[in-house]
């Protein structure tokens, strides 16, 4: 058997030689002063701006201290597109990222006392020169392409910035192959173009709006909630498909409770009905579309009675919900969702979805969806990086040639060396995104992490990837350091800034400042000309007409669209970024890759008798691993529940509020123990929880052992062989009910 | 005047801002809330309705709570607002159990806190309650009913709306609308 040469760690098991020394704060004069320059003379009343880091939508806002300099509140920028003013439970909580006290505190390094792994304290120039002195010693011996940065967030741009200096461009994140890769793919081969982030979706304007599996409500991204608000009050007609009442369900015209893994024979059936009856914008199609005969003959036998069949939602529905669509189009939106790595087969789902739009002509118009731009704002100017003697789509050559992004899942797995590959990642460096939780199938995650020589996690909190690291460096929170410009693209282009609102608390410190201070270690001061962040800002936002001073006080600027309309002209003439030139019913890139070019109906996998389905979701008070200990949000929720239909409860004698462990399909046990919610709301043949707890790292002290974490019962995951998108909705789980047998401690 | 407030449960995800923000703006304690979610579903699969709805103080013109302070401390303020005044509390409870809707609870410092409208702090500083202008889906009005111009007499002449325990008398100033 092969011993782990990585024991985990939980971060509180620091070596006795590292007491003494965590106590102390090793204070950095360059970044303290820095800040502190700043913060100085910020009294009560007076505001910071930021942009909320607690999810990917970014919202800029403002943030308040009391009477006692303490950060007090945050509140939505009413210029900002992103929140117009409001923010989301989560983001109002954000201040708890701040104050939470189980924060990661100082740099630790992996060492061994009496034998056992531990976790010593040491001082940032201990810890960065013997991350330097590996990363040289790697790229000497392999190559500096065999380091991969996993990122989700603002520190990704520090880290990425070091990493192509260093010469690797293996940057990734799980936000691709682990969630809206699919969607991206199957739009970018149909319309060219992909839907991006904050989502296109030209919600407030929409008279129809179809969610499937997408639920907007209890996922709070903020601009998509506050326009489906908009379109309620404005009388716009909501469909919901969900095998479970989600919130957005009951504010819908129709809910169609599907029988999970079908969707893609109700997409088959709406298009057949569209077709069949004319429901479709005939001169949209004609002028811009390809492949429209192709799609006709191909969805001619899938009526709404065969449909039926499989998704056990009533053939006049499906008929009466498609009316609706095509009497609002083209202010139609077929909500391409976000996670949507289910099945295996998604971005070919998501291509039907995408081919709804087009039929529809919901694709550039009003209500549809519209053409975002971005600010263009220069880039501090370098040194051109090195060229990498590898790309990181190397690791996973032949495969997932459509993907348009670093499939996360790739690096993965090729850092496991196979015989007849080996791709040689030595380090991983892992900043804002606890993988243990993020990338499903947990046993290769670690082994590849085993087969790693470094792993470097920069995180604000000990999740539990950090138990992994050799080395643990604390960054600081959002609100007590600068970061780059947000620049997403919208409607109309917009920049938002993010300024310290207080010093880095305890001994963490900002990723900028990390960064170059590891880049000066590794001889790279020339990719970091700056002397600070102020420097950088201040030089780009000179650049487009403002200032950092000025950004200080608006926190949002916007400028005027430059390219392109918002939406297309009538009888415009467009061309589309495809190989065509037109928008892809038909998909030449798929059949060129040898994908079924138009999509087709696969049967999944479905629960043997006294399983069901795992589904998972999002509440509206957490944002995963990064909140689970938040203590604002943890006072809204603390752990999440198993929602069991009454039937099933019945049948097995559950009681609401009973604890019970889950056993999946693979004879994996959940390490805890999770409530039984007995709800109606959830179908008779699934479960439901909220992803992101269930979290076993004892000093993470509100999230530990509360509730199950999902993702350890995710092993058996179908890849998209599209796009590499790793399918998760593809497991079973059944009760175990004696929840103290010994029989059922999970087996490590 | 008499200032009120209009919940929309046709637009209300439950996602709790409100209660956050109050909780931020007020300094309440974490572990206690002045405001709170109610989610009341109906019906069995698939025929299912829920109605959610951001609870709070509602002000009642004819408060038992009011009525049964020993001291004084629970008062009528501007506009209706039924406020606690921390001094004069003895922290007895006696309001607390008064209430139908549950609406006090004992601050950790002493006394009885609850809902203020955010009067002081923001309402007559011409803000609205902090609940009301976080809320992402702008289904909370809130206005002086005595304007007819006011966001929340606009939307009651508009709207179905109903109160909650109409029938304890208590005359309650916070609206939901159906
Ligand atoms: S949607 Fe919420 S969590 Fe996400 S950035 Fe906006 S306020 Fe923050
Ligand atoms: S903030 Fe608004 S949508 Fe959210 S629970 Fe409160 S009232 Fe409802
Ligand atoms: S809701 Fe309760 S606390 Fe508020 S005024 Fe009415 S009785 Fe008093």
């Amino acid at each position: 058997m092969k011993t782990n040469r990585r024991q985990f760690i939980k971060i509180g098991a620091l070596g006795t030689g590292g007491i003494a020394l965590a106590a102390t704060t090793h204070n950095w004069s360059f970044a303290a002063d820095l800040v502190k320059k700043y913060v100085a003379g910020d009294t009560a009343g007076q505001r910071t701006a930021t942009y909320c880091e607690v999810c990917f939508w970014q919202c800029a806002g403002w943030v308040y201290k009391d009477e006692d300099g303490e950060i007090q509140k945050i509140i939505g920028n009413e210029d900002d597109p992103h929140c117009n003013g409001r923010f989301c439970p989560r983001g109002t909580g954000g201040i708890g990222q701040y104050h939470d006290e189980d924060r990661l505190k100082t740099p630790l390094l992996r060492t061994k006392e009496n034998g056992k792994d531990v976790f010593k304290a040491v001082d940032w120039d201990e810890a960065l020169d013997f991350i330097a002195a590996k990363m040289k010693g790697i790229a000497e011996k392999h190559g500096p392409e065999c380091i991969a940065l996993f990122t989700h967030g603002s520190g990704g741009a520090h880290f990425g910035h070091l990493l192509k200096a260093f010469g690797s461009q293996s940057i990734t994140a799980p936000s691709f192959a682990q969630c809206r890769g699919p969607r991206e793919v199957g739009f970018l081969t149909t319309f060219g173009d992909i839907i991006y982030s904050p989502e296109r979706t030209d919600i407030r304007d929409s008279k129809c709006l179809v969610l499937i599996g997408s639920h907007i409500g209890e996922n709070m991204h903020n601009g998509q909630i506050q326009e489906m608000s908009d379109a309620i009050d404005k009388g716009a007609t909501i469909i919901t498909v969900d095998p479970r009442f989600s919130t957005a369900a009951s504010k819908s015209k129709f809910w169609l409770p599907i029988k999970p893994s079908t969707d893609m024979a109700l997409l088959l059936a709406w298009m057949n009905v569209l077709i069949e009856n004319g429901w479709y914008d005939k001169d949209y199609v004609e002028r811009y579309t390809y492949g429209f005969e192709e799609l006709k003959a191909h969805v001619q036998p899938f009526t709404p009675e065969w449909a039926y069949g499989i998704t056990t939602i009533d053939p006049n529905v499906i008929r009466k919900t498609a009316k609706e669509m095509f009497d609002a189009s083209p202010a139609v939106i077929i909500h391409p969702g976000r996670h949507v790595t289910w099945y295996g087969d998604d971005t070919q789902r998501l291509r039907a979805v995408a081919i709804l739009n087009a039929l529809l002509g919901s694709w550039g118009r009003r209500g549809g969806f519209y053409n975002p731009e971005k600010a263009n704002v220069p880039d501090f100017p370098v040194p051109e990086f090195p060229t990498p003697k590898r790309t990181p789509t190397e690791a996973y050559e032949g495969k997932y040639n459509l993907a348009n992004e670093v499939v996360s899942n790739g690096i993965c797995d090729a850092t496991i060396p196979t015989p007849d590959k080996n791709c040689s990642f030595k380090m991983w460096m892992v900043n804002g995104t606890n993988l243990m939780a993020a990338l499903p199938n947990q046993k290769q995650t670690i082994d590849a992490i085993n087969a790693l020589e470094l792993l470097v996690v920069v995180d604000t909190m000990p999740v539990e990837i950090t138990g992994y690291a050799d080395v643990v460096l604390p960054e600081c929170t959002y609100l007590e350091r600068y970061d780059m410009l947000r620049k997403s693209p919208h409607r109309e282009p917009n920049i938002a800034v993010r300024v310290p609102a207080a010093q880095p608390k305890y001994n963490s410190k900002p990723a900028d400042w990390i960064a170059k201070k590891l880049a000066e270690k590794l001889g790279l001061d020339a990719f970091f000309p700056w002397k600070d962040m102020e420097e950088l800002l201040d030089w780009q936002l000179k650049e487009i007409g403002s200032s950092l001073d000025e950004m200080k006080r608006i926190g949002v600027k916007k400028f005027p669209r430059t390219y392109d309309d918002l939406y297309f002209a009538p009888g415009e003439d467009v061309s589309f970024n495809t190989t065509t030139g037109k928008i892809e019913l038909y998909s030449t890139d798929m059949e060129a890759e040898g994908f079924d070019p138009l999509p087709v109906y696969t049967p999944h996998e479905e629960p043997a008798e006294g399983f069901y389905r795992l589904i998972y979701g999002r509440a509206p008070m957490h944002t995963f691993s990064r909140t689970a200990n938040n203590p604002n949000l943890t006072d809204l929720m603390d752990e999440n529940t198993l929602w069991v239909n009454p039937k099933v409860a019945k049948l097995w004698g559950l009681e609401a509020g009973q604890e019970v462990k889950l056993k999946n399909q693979d004879g994996i046990i959940s390490t805890f123990a999770i409530k039984v919610r007995i709800t109606e709301r959830i179908r008779w043949d699934s479960v439901y929880m909220v992803h992101g707890f269930g979290h076993n790292n004892k000093k993470l002290s509100r999230a530990h052992g509360r509730g199950i974490n999902d993702t350890e019962l995710i092993t058996n995951v179908k890849v998209d062989p599209v796009m590499g998108g790793t399918g998760m909705r593809s497991n079973f789980v059944t009760f175990i009910t004696d929840i103290y047998s010994t029989e059922n401690e999970k087996k490590s | 005047m008499r200032y009120a407030m209009a919940v929309d449960t046709k637009k209300c995800v439950g996602c709790s801002d409100c209660v956050v923000a109050c909780q931020t703006e007020n300094k309440v304690p974490i572990g206690y809330c002045r405001d709170w979610v109610v989610e009341v579903m109906d019906g069995t699969y698939p025929q299912l309705e829920i109605e959610i709805r951001s609870e709070r103080c509602n002000h009642c013109e004819n408060s038992p709570c009011v009525r049964c302070c020993p001291t004084g401390a629970s008062h009528y303020a501007d506009g209706g607002v039924v406020l606690v005044t921390p001094d004069e509390c003895i922290g007895c409870g006696a309001c607390i159990a008064s209430c139908p809707y549950d609406a006090r609870y004992p601050h950790p410092d002493g006394y009885v806190d609850k809902c203020t409208f955010c009067l002081d702090n923001r309402v007559k500083k011409g803000l609205d309650p902090a609940c009301v202008s976080v809320c992402p889906t702008k289904c909370m009005y809130f206005g002086d009913l005595d304007d007819p111009n006011s966001p929340v007499s606009k939307v009651l002449k508009k709207r179905k709306f109903k109160t909650l325990i109409p029938e304890a008398g208590t005359q309650p100033q916070l609206y939901f609308l159906i």
